[in-house]
């Protein structure tokens, strides 16, 4: 039997970036088929290829055999494919129904929306494939699992039979995942071909039944998940056979900078963000705080630094409560921070480089008389940053807009790093970026705890979390659900904590027996 | 697409050595609000041509005689523009030969007569420096306020009132007093935009709108007959100021140049000095230019929010008071003749930058003195000017006109400001 | 948990709406006190209002309505407080039905201490708040058209202002008022287009380009009025629409004289409200637009043309707006006056905020400041204590209150404003 679907060839060029470069990809009727890459491989841009958002410069596109002319959505959904986005193409105040029906809408009477029959259809789609949507609820109102159940609906009251996931997992909790996963094998089941994207292995291994790895744009080699393992698939997608490592000797962890205690944040969406939590972080080490995206990392984050209201709980940094202090109150307490988007918060891009350089500092001498700037000092300070931490610019007076990923992000630690700083919350600090870059901040992160820093470090890599921490706290729910030292933790243990499952109570020691002495001494 | 975004990020590239492509670079800075003056003036021609009762007469017959037809078109805009200019730039012939009459007569009179218009363009100038400059600094900050012109109104309210209420003091007291008084006055009224903006999230847009049209009403009430401040004579306006509280003029009758023209150049440097050698201004650029990193970089956004739209009100509130101060002397309801609504057209042109802000306030000063005469001498409505004007903004706001029109290539990369993200709720 | 969490973010929401509900209820309740102790107790007690029905030609007399002012205005401000009381303890749902009942209860409080010792014929002002509020409904259905697709349309005033020259010049050119109407909304449609191009095609700022609009209709229409119409008056003579009494239904007293004697314009307005509220909430067409307004990529992955949607909608939205600039001149005055339009566009882009983007809502707006309006000119004849200024600032200032979520509260399209960009 032919693929129902083969990508032949496929090229796309961005200004600067060649996102996908001859791909080929078959799928078969009835399959699961994983795309695993890194962050920037090219497999959303290669399936918005396939869904007609973007235009290739090169290759075809053969569906059911016969080529295919893709240029729009309209034509992808025609030819039977449907996508779910990353970023959920939902009208919040819209309801199920008008959402699935928008663009294929059924009509009576000639002009009427005919918004009964489409909820039928989507209650008789549901009950099918155990989805258990209401049509009738508005999307606001939903969970994002269940949001993303309305999409798959959307799909499937267009008759798609080709469906393609882009990172569907990335926004659910493991639960969610794996309600997804029973859906897309019942899908499979009654005769639907799947693209699923991922960079996750387990889910890959878990799920699929033939696997194509992109690297840089490119297919760097297929699987079959029976007779391959994560070690295997790690190495195709990363392009070297060991995972990051950092060179670094034992923490020697000193007074407490960071408390936290009994920590509570509410998101108007979603409750309360942050629920109840506590932990410590003492000068010369770095806590690691793991977990799967949303579960309250961003909430903690921002309260920490500032950037949101505390409902309750206490925060203290040095022996200052800093509970409701704001960001400017934390600089001036030589907290450093890097954001977590760093184009939205770090930076502001339209500026020019140095101005970015002293974007936390400018009011304060040196760089500041009164209200009058001097312009001699910040150009210095910003010349001196650009070297010391070897930032890419023809000039501190070019647009940072105008820099790689890599060199913006190396502009925000240059400012962060700089000076005498107590505690760093570093968010998400090397997401999407170059390898180059990645080793780059990581060694600076270490470099901070050797001389003294708190660290307090935020990721969704578990690697970057495993590599860099010298005690991991696993959040889960808006809770920490335990903490770890690093040294002993294992990434399966670190899994199933991520996935909410505690362990049980002989679980490794929140302090480690070096720090206790260590504390005992310093008390007498 | 995510990764797309993340990957294609042009890697930094070399720029040139700056010093070599500073001519280069105000070239093209200027190429575009050159050429949209020039189309304006152009497509203002073809209205003017196209609109004559004289053209209109001898349109049916074009056919016949082209040339006459043509020749008539191309003299009734000839005759516009010359008027136009010469009513913005002085009639040069005359001034020559008052000149000859003062040094052989040594009577001044024909010469400061003479000299009345191009020291009009400048009067005409003024209020536009403020205005614009108030648009500007909104812009700098992120905020499009729409609401100059009921600001400047609010400005010369409190300026005359200022002006008439108290008598008695030296000019030295009551004259900046009554300054102060219009520049408090734009300043809260500006302010209470800036100030729902900041707490409630209210879009600017639409409440200094609103706050434009019920300044209009209280001006209309407060001069209405028993109206607070009216004055004794049978119209709608307040009583005169006192001589102390005038803005002198600098020239002797009938040049009406006044003070205030320096005053707006003063306001000039200061906003530049404000916005780009101060903390604060650099704080107004961040939250204009990114109020997230704003906020995250530890700038109070909302105070800056209130701060800047209250420092726009000022100027826009200094503009009615000098206006009122150096020429009317008393507050009438038809006060401006939409100098806060030109504004936006100023500091588009100027690039939102304050000396391009001066540039422009010129070059519409001008226009609209010129316009009288055009006006009297050409019977061209001055009203010509605003079609003209919102031709300028169109085509600034649109180079792609402007491109296309004259086959110029696009740059490199293209900024684009959005001002406005929706009403907000 | 996901329930836990569904079930504390609920608490939550109706522990601040119980709040909001408590200070506007005070608030309510406050006014009618005020209400019952200036306007009410403050009254001698012989004192009189007297209400009219009928004009002097109608063919049924309604007898003349005498009420005892202070009397009438303590059962008026008495029942004001009960809804107060009733909103705090029991909550009303409908801010419309709210809104509407306090706004009436003022009013006719007010209205009735206006006219202490003198009389009023309702009907007519009844008929002129009607007549008053049909251009700002004009108005703000062009809004919503417009806004409900995401682009911001600040440029009602300049298109009523363009359409209703260019609907004058051509109807007493040609002599013909369908012709001059129709030029009129054509003019709209022009004008709106170029809105379109410049908001969509160059992506230029919509407040700009409103303004730019604005400014070139202000521009244009006072320079063809000095050059043309001032020294041609045949050309500023277009006529009206006269009205056309609807058989039967005219007969209605009150009722048939306010609503079903009116000229073709106001008959259209009304009608056109019910279409684009239909349109909007029952066709395929609405149920895109509404997408594009809200989510343009969502809407533009499954297939639906973001820019055919929002180029439809807008001009469409420069004729509605049109219309309401012809029906300032063919049904009303029958001439064109320099700047004529003065500020309606823009009340009638309060009206659309007041009435949250719905043409239902935006007719009530229209309504209370239709009526402002027309009590405005009635209290300058018996002399008010309140300055008809500040009646006429009304619209403005609930716009401004409303927006700032003091009472009630809007919702704006959220792609409002955002130029759509296509990969």
């Amino acid at each position: 039997m032919p693929p129902i679907l083969e990508l032949r060839g496929i090229t796309k060029r961005f200004p600067g970036v060649l996102a996908n470069d001859h791909i080929d990809l078959t799928l078969n009727q009835g399959e699961i088929h994983a795309l695993l890459g890194e962050n920037g491989a090219g497999k959303s841009t290669l399936m918005n290829v396939l869904y007609g958002l973007y235009h290739p410069d090169e290759g075809e596109i053969l569906i059911r055999d016969k080529p295919a002319h893709i240029t729009g959505p309209r034509d992808a959904i025609a030819q039977g494919i449907g996508m779910v986005h990353q970023h959920f193409m939902l009208i919040p105040v819209f309801t199920v129904t008008e959402n699935v029906m928008l663009g294929d809408e059924s009509i009576t009477n000639g002009v009427v929306l005919d918004r009964k029959k489409v909820a039928q259809e989507i209650r008789d789609l549901s009950v099918r494939y155990g989805l258990e949507v209401n049509p009738d609820l508005y999307i606001k109102d939903l969970s994002v699992g269940i949001q993303q159940r309305v999409e798959i609906i959307k799909l499937l009251y267009r008759k798609a039979d080709i469906l393609i996931l882009d990172e569907p997992t990335a926004v659910l909790t493991p639960q969610e995942a794996d309600d997804l996963f029973q859906v897309l094998r019942n899908l499979k089941a009654q005769g639907n071909s799947i693209i699923f994207i991922t960079h996750k292995l387990r889910e890959v291994l878990e799920l699929a039944d033939r696997i194509t790895v992109l690297r840089l744009g490119k297919v760097v080699g297929s699987a079959d998940p029976k007779s391959t393992n994560s070690a295997e698939l790690a190495r195709m997608m990363v392009g070297r056979s060991v995972i990051l490592s950092v060179d670094k000797a034992p923490a020697q962890p000193k007074e407490v900078v960071l408390k936290v205690e009994h920590l509570t944040v509410r998101d108007p969406r979603a409750g309360d963000a942050v629920n109840d939590i506590s932990f410590e972080v003492r000068a010369g080490e770095v806590l690691g705080i793991a977990g799967v995206q949303g579960n309250g990392q961003t909430e903690l984050a921002q309260a920490l630094t500032g950037l949101r209201a505390v409902e309750s709980g206490r925060v203290t940094i040095l022996g200052h409560d800093t509970t409701h202090a704001t960001p400017r109150q934390l600089f001036e307490l030589d907290v450093a921070h890097v954001p977590e988007d760093r184009q939205q918060d770090g930076l502001v891009l339209s500026f020019p480089v140095e101005d970015n350089l002293v974007l936390n500092e400018y009011y304060r001498p040196p760089f500041a008389q009164g209200i009058s700037l001097n312009f001699k000092e910040i150009e210095r300070a910003a010349a001196e940053r650009l070297k010391e931490y070897d930032i890419r610019t023809p000039s501190i007076f070019v647009k940072t807009a105008n820099l790689s990923g890599g060199n913006q992000q190396k502009v925000i630690v240059a400012r962060e790093f700089t000076g005498p700083i107590k505690l760093l919350i570093a968010s998400q600090p090397t997401r999407g970026l170059d390898v180059g870059s990645i080793e780059y901040i990581h060694n600076r992160i270490i470099e901070k705890r050797d001389a003294g820093t708190a660290v307090l470090l935020i990721s969704n890599e578990l690697d970057e979390i495993m590599s860099l921490s010298d005690r991991i706290a696993v959040m889960y729910k808006g809770r920490i659900i335990d903490t770890v030292n690093a040294a002993e933790a294992t990434k399966e243990a670190l899994g199933l904590l991520m996935a909410g499952v505690q362990q049980d109570a002989a679980h490794a020691p929140e302090i480690s027996p070096e720090l206790k002495t260590e504390m005992q001494d310093e008390i007498a | 697409m995510t990764q797309a975004t993340a990957t294609s990020i042009p890697p930094a590239t070399l720029a040139p050595a700056p010093r070599a492509n500073v001519w280069r670079s105000i070239l093209d800075t200027l190429t575009i609000p050159v050429l949209a003056i020039f189309t304006a003036l152009v497509a203002s021609g073809l209205i003017i041509a196209f609109t004559a009762p004289t053209v209109l007469e001898l349109l049916p017959t074009f056919f016949q005689q082209p040339g006459v037809v043509l020749g008539t078109m191309w003299n009734t805009v000839i005759t516009a523009y010359l008027a136009l200019f010469q009513g913005a730039f002085g009639d040069w012939g005359a001034i020559l030969q008052a000149v000859q009459t003062w040094s052989s007569t040594g009577d001044a009179t024909e010469l400061w007569r003479a000299l009345r218009d191009p020291f009009e363009s400048l009067v005409a100038a003024t209020p536009y420096i403020f205005t614009g400059l108030a648009v500007a600094v909104g812009f700098k900050g992120g905020l499009f306020n729409i609401g100059v012109e009921g600001q400047l109104f609010a400005g010369a309210i409190a300026s005359a009132w200022l002006g008439f209420a108290i008598d008695g003091l030296p000019w030295f007291i009551h004259l900046p007093l009554a300054l102060f008084g219009g520049i408090a006055a734009g300043a809260v009224w500006a302010g209470i935009a800036g100030l729902l903006k900041a707490t409630r999230g209210v879009n600017e847009v639409i409440n200094t709108i609103m706050l434009n049209y019920i300044m209009f009403l209280l001006t209309d009430w407060l001069l209405s007959d028993g109206g607070p401040l009216r004055g004794s004579a049978g119209a709608p306006r307040t009583p005169e100021i006192y001589p102390t509280a005038y803005l002198p003029r600098l020239l002797p009758d009938p040049v009406r140049f006044h003070w205030g023209f320096f005053l707006a150049i003063g306001a000039v440097f200061f906003v530049y000095w404000f916005l780009w050698k101060t903390t604060i201004g650099f704080e107004v650029r961040t939250v204009g230019a990114s109020p997230t990193a704003a906020k995250y970089a530890g700038i109070a956004v909302g105070r800056v929010i209130v701060l800047t739209m209250a420092l726009s009100g000022s100027l826009a509130g200094l503009g009615g008071a000098n206006e009122l101060l150096g020429l009317n002397h008393y507050m009438v309801a038809a006060f401006s003749p939409g100098y806060g609504f030109d504004a936006i057209a100023l500091a588009l042109l100027g690039k939102s930058n304050p000396f391009g802000v001066l540039a422009s306030a010129l070059l519409f000063g001008a226009l609209r003195n010129g316009a009288t005469r055009m006006q009297s001498v050409a019977s061209v409505p001055v009203d010509i000017i605003s079609v003209m004007q919102a031709m300028i903004i169109a085509f600034i706001a649109a180079p792609e006109i402007v491109r296309w029109i004259y086959r110029l290539r696009a740059p490199a990369q293209q900024e684009r400001e959005v001002f406005a993200r929706g009403w907000g709720g | 948990m996901l329930g836990m969490v569904a079930t504390s973010v609920m608490r939550r929401t109706t522990d601040v709406a119980q709040q909001r509900r408590w200070i506007s209820g005070a608030v309510i309740v406050a006014l009618g006190l005020l209400c019952l102790w200036f306007f009410a107790l403050q009254v001698p007690a012989d004192m009189v209002s007297k209400y009219r029905f009928s004009g002097g030609g109608d063919a049924i007399q309604l007898p003349v309505v005498e009420l005892p002012t202070s009397t009438t205005n303590l059962i008026l401000a008495v029942l004001l407080v009960a809804v107060g009381i009733l909103h705090a303890a029991r909550g009303i749902k409908n801010s419309g039905v709210l809104f509407g009942a306090v706004a009436f209860f003022l009013l006719a409080i007010f209205l009735t201490w206006s006219i202490r010792g003198q009389s009023l014929n309702l009907t007519g002002l009844l008929e002129s708040t009607l007549i008053r509020s049909i251009p700002f409904l004009l108005g703000a259905l062009s809004g919503i058209m417009c806004e409900r697709s995401g682009i911001i349309n600040i440029a009602i005033e300049g298109m009523m202002l363009t359409a209703a020259f260019v609907s004058v010049i051509v109807a007493s050119y040609f002599d013909n008022l369908w012709l001059g109407l129709a030029a009129g909304v054509a003019s709209g449609a022009l004008i709106s287009g170029v809105h379109a191009v410049f908001s969509i095609r160059f992506k230029v700022d919509q407040i700009i380009s409103g303004t730019v609009i604005n400014i070139f209709a202000v521009g244009l229409t006072n320079f063809l009025n000095l050059r043309w119409l001032t020294p041609v008056q045949e050309l500023n003579d277009s006529g009206t629409f006269s009205k056309v009494p609807l058989p039967g239904l005219a007969q209605i007293p009150v009722l048939g004289t306010v609503l079903f004697n009116q000229n073709i314009l106001v008959y259209a307005a009304i009608v056109l409200m019910f279409v684009v509220n239909f349109l909007l909430f029952s066709t395929r067409w609405g149920l895109r637009t509404r997408a594009v307004g809200e989510h343009p990529k969502a809407a533009d992955t499954l297939g639906v043309n973001v820019f055919r949607i929002r180029y439809t909608n807008v001009i469409f939205a420069g004729m509605l707006a049109a219309l309401g600039g012809c029906f300032l001149t063919l049904a009303s005055v029958g001439r064109f006056d320099k700047l004529m339009t003065n500020g309606r566009g823009f009340i009638a882009l309060a009206a659309m905020i007041f009435g949250n983007w719905n043409p239902f809502g935006a007719f009530g707006a229209s309504l209370l400041f239709g009526f402002m309006d027309s009590l405005q000119l009635k209290l300058q004849i018996l002399t008010s204590v309140i300055p008809s200024e500040f009646l006429l600032m009304a619209p403005y200032l609930a716009t401004m209150i409303v927006l700032a979520g003091v009472v009630g509260r809007v919702r704006p399209p959220a792609a409002e404003g955002v130029p759509y960009e296509k990969q």
